[in-house]
């Protein structure tokens, strides 16, 4: 169940290019870093669809530029709530037009994702259009200041939520509801371990269909850690078991890519200040929610499904 | 081919004609017709491009986006409770400079809840920079779509081809379906073009004699207004030239501002939409008995036709507008406009403009309606409220004619 290793050869090019005089990203921000891997991955014949968020915020007011083979690459400003449809749409239209070859790749933020724009998101997951649709989970609204999400954890504060009060709803488990939803493929990933991140992006290019990616970009800002300790907590997000590494394939296939040194959630949970109020109680309740969950995954990787794949005839 | 259809299956029929490559829409009454209409024809082969019932008119509006921003053409259908959730698109869409063409079923906004007509859905969104016409006929929807096309893309702006509710969109009459080889040479396959917009917000390929960088800077945008606005001031030319194409090739046709018997009329009626038809029978009969009375028709209402109204208007002794919205706690807003249209001229600051607010919440505008409401202007002096309700009560109204 160890990660399969694969020569750490990445691709030469860059596709992601900071601008003379420093870039507009957060000091210790992980989006620059996901994006990068992402796209010497995915390659440059990609559109992006970009709703508002922290990377729109650091590629659209020129920051970073995204090039590829000296021209620009195009990424399309999306409504909130509205960005897995304008992929769709857009799709629809290459399709339309005999391009096959540009891919069409939603990167969305946590609120985006989890919150107003799950109704498209599920929409287009459901109809299993042809893109690749990638959350860059930082855990909240980061770019308005840290305001709560449905993916900001149990017992984050938040400047929605203050002390006395904290976050005090779970996690939604986006990754369930988007293999519910029987798409080709789904996958976690984290900047901490690139080369299955690469290889994820590689192999979800390969697939028709909806595709989904949920990748962990610790905010620095929002969680509140050292700037030089992004790839760290992005390593124990996944050591800890809070944040593993699996890939679900036709919402029934699952594996689990790294098997985790299963490090406590203490280690995860001191190096960042909005769990700072955390009493020893509390913490000891995230550690068992965290060990069930893991045997849930556990138990649905163990799940042997004959893994052909239904494929329903489009007429009759 | 002349066949007997409802206002929706027009719609429908009209999108068909145009070829979209991608026809978009969510079902909500009274338009469900309309995508079922469509993923008829796309069952049987007729409609070519991609056919998608969707999961919201929110989505509705982001896949008629993101598809006409990759450059080909597409259509898309709503109502009332729809447009409003779309709201935030439709600006999106307009800004972006997308030529995507709507379809409008004209019905109340809740609460109260009301499945019938009133033009408060579309005329609300009346500041969102899509164009916007007003039929009245089944036909006048159809031939409407298709010139919708024309106007929408040569200025890289939105259209709503608003229709009334029940009124249009569920009573069947006989239309002429144009063959699809003359919509072909009215309306040649789409394509896409960048015109300075100020901003590029186009993506169509990442070819890159195409490819446009949407990264604008916040500077960019009262520039980007500007030209918007300026475009939309070209409309009426564009407008006049597709109608007259259309006239040349089809043998009718429908302009912005239509005039009906108004040679030496000194109090004319202005309206829109479906009751337009009852209104010209009325105009007969009273014309008969002696009335100096007449019809204008505002077909196109964004952008404002300004200088036609002006035109139309001037020298009358007196204006009645009746009309099926209601903006809350002002006026009617055809009203609205048109009083500002006159007052804001030297020329028309002066005459009497009497505004009837009627068939809210598809209360049938009738013949005896309609006259009492002429009736009213020609025999009482100016009123002094900006509304007087047609219908309601007799007594809001004050008149001895009904």
């Amino acid at each position: 169940m160890n990660m399969p290793r694969i020569p750490s050869v990445y691709p030469k090019e860059e596709y992601l290019v900071p601008p003379e005089g420093g870039h507009s990203a957060c000091p210790g921000c992980a989006i620059p870093l996901a994006l990068r891997y992402f796209l010497k991955a995915a390659g440059g014949e990609v559109i992006l669809v970009v709703p508002p968020g922290c990377t729109l915020a650091i590629i659209m007011f020129p920051s970073f530029s995204l090039m590829y083979q000296g021209r620009p690459i195009t990424a399309f400003p999306a409504l909130f709530g509205s960005t897995a449809v304008f992929a769709s749409g857009l799709k629809a239209a290459l399709e339309a037009r005999g391009d096959t070859e540009t891919e069409v790749v939603a990167w969305a933020g946590d609120g985006a994702t989890y919150d107003i724009g799950l109704q498209t998101l599920s929409g287009a997951a459901e109809r299993n259009d042809d893109i690749i649709y990638v959350c860059c989970d930082n855990e909240g609204y980061q770019n308005t200041g840290n305001q709560r999400s449905s993916a900001t954890p149990w017992g984050a504060i938040t400047s929605t939520n203050i002390l006395p009060t904290i976050k005090s709803e779970r996690k939604k488990d986006i990754m369930q509801i988007m293999s519910g939803h029987s798409i080709p493929y789904a996958a976690t990933a984290t900047i901490a371990y690139p080369d299955d991140l690469m290889r994820k992006v590689r192999k979800a290019k390969e697939i028709k269909g909806f595709r989904f990616l949920h990748i962990l970009t610790p905010c620095v800002t929002g969680w509140v850690f050292p700037s030089e300790l992004t790839v760290e907590v992005s390593r124990l997000a996944v050591e800890t078991k809070i944040f593993p590494l699996y890939e679900v394939e036709n919402g029934t296939v699952l594996t689990i890519n790294k098997e985790p040194e299963g490090l406590p959630v203490e280690e995860y949970l001191r190096i960042q200040r909005r769990f700072k109020h955390l009493t020893s109680q509390q913490r000891a309740d995230i550690q068992r929610e965290v060990d069930r969950k893991w045997k849930q995954l556990q138990w649905l990787a163990n799940y042997k499904d004959n893994g052909s794949e239904v494929n329903f005839r489009k007429s009759t | 081919m002349i066949k007997v259809i409802t206002g929706n299956e027009a719609a429908a029929y009209g999108a068909l004609l145009a070829r979209p490559d991608v026809a978009c829409a969510y079902p909500i009454t009274p338009q469900s017709r309309i995508p079922e209409q469509l993923a008829e024809f796309y069952a049987q082969g007729l409609l070519k491009g991609r056919f998608v019932n969707v999961e919201s008119e929110m989505a509705a509006i982001g896949y008629a986006t993101g598809a006409s921003a990759g450059g080909v053409r597409v259509f898309t259908a709503t109502s009332s409770q729809g447009l409003a959730w779309m709201h935030e698109g439709l600006h999106n869409a307009a800004g972006s400079r997308l030529p995507i063409v709507m379809a409008v079923v004209n019905r109340p906004l809740a609460a109260p809840w009301n499945l019938t007509t009133d033009q408060t859905d579309s005329l609300s969104q009346r500041d969102t920079g899509w164009l916007q016409y007003y039929c009245e006929s089944n036909q006048e929807v159809l031939d409407t779509v298709i010139q919708a096309y024309k106007i929408s893309e040569s200025l890289s702006l939105p259209s709503m081809v608003c229709l009334d509710g029940v009124y249009l969109s569920y009573v069947a009459e006989s239309v002429d379906i144009p063959e699809q080889e003359k919509v072909d040479e009215y309306l040649p396959a789409y394509k896409p073009m960048f015109r300075d917009t100020g901003i590029t917000y186009k993506v169509y390929t990442n070819r890159p004699e195409e490819a446009g960088y949407n990264v604008n800077r916040m500077e960019d945008f009262m520039r980007a207004k500007y030209i918007q606005h300026r475009d939309e001031a070209e409309c009426f030319d564009v407008f006049l030239r597709a109608n007259q194409e259309f006239q040349a090739l089809f043998g009718r046709g429908y302009p912005p501002v239509e005039t009906y018997r108004c040679d030496d009329a000194e109090v004319v009626v202005v309206m829109s939409g479906s009751a337009v038809g009852t209104c010209r029978h009325v105009i007969d009969r009273l014309q008969e008995q002696g009335h100096k009375v007449g019809l204008v028709k505002l077909k196109l209402f964004r952008p404002f036709p300004l200088e036609m109204i002006r035109s139309v208007l001037k020298g009358r002794k007196k204006i009645a507008v009746i009309e099926r919205d209601i903006s809350v706690g002002q006026c009617g807003i055809f009203y609205q406009e048109i009083k500002w249209a006159l007052n804001t001229n030297m020329e028309h600051k002066f005459i009497p403009i009497y505004g009837f607010i009627a068939g809210l919440g598809g209360i049938d505008i009738t013949p005896k309606l309609i006259e009492k409401a002429i009736l009213y202007t020609i025999m009482e002096p100016p009123p002094q409220q900006e509304i007087l309700w047609l219908g309601l009560e007799d007594e809001e109204i004050r008149n001895e004619y009904a």
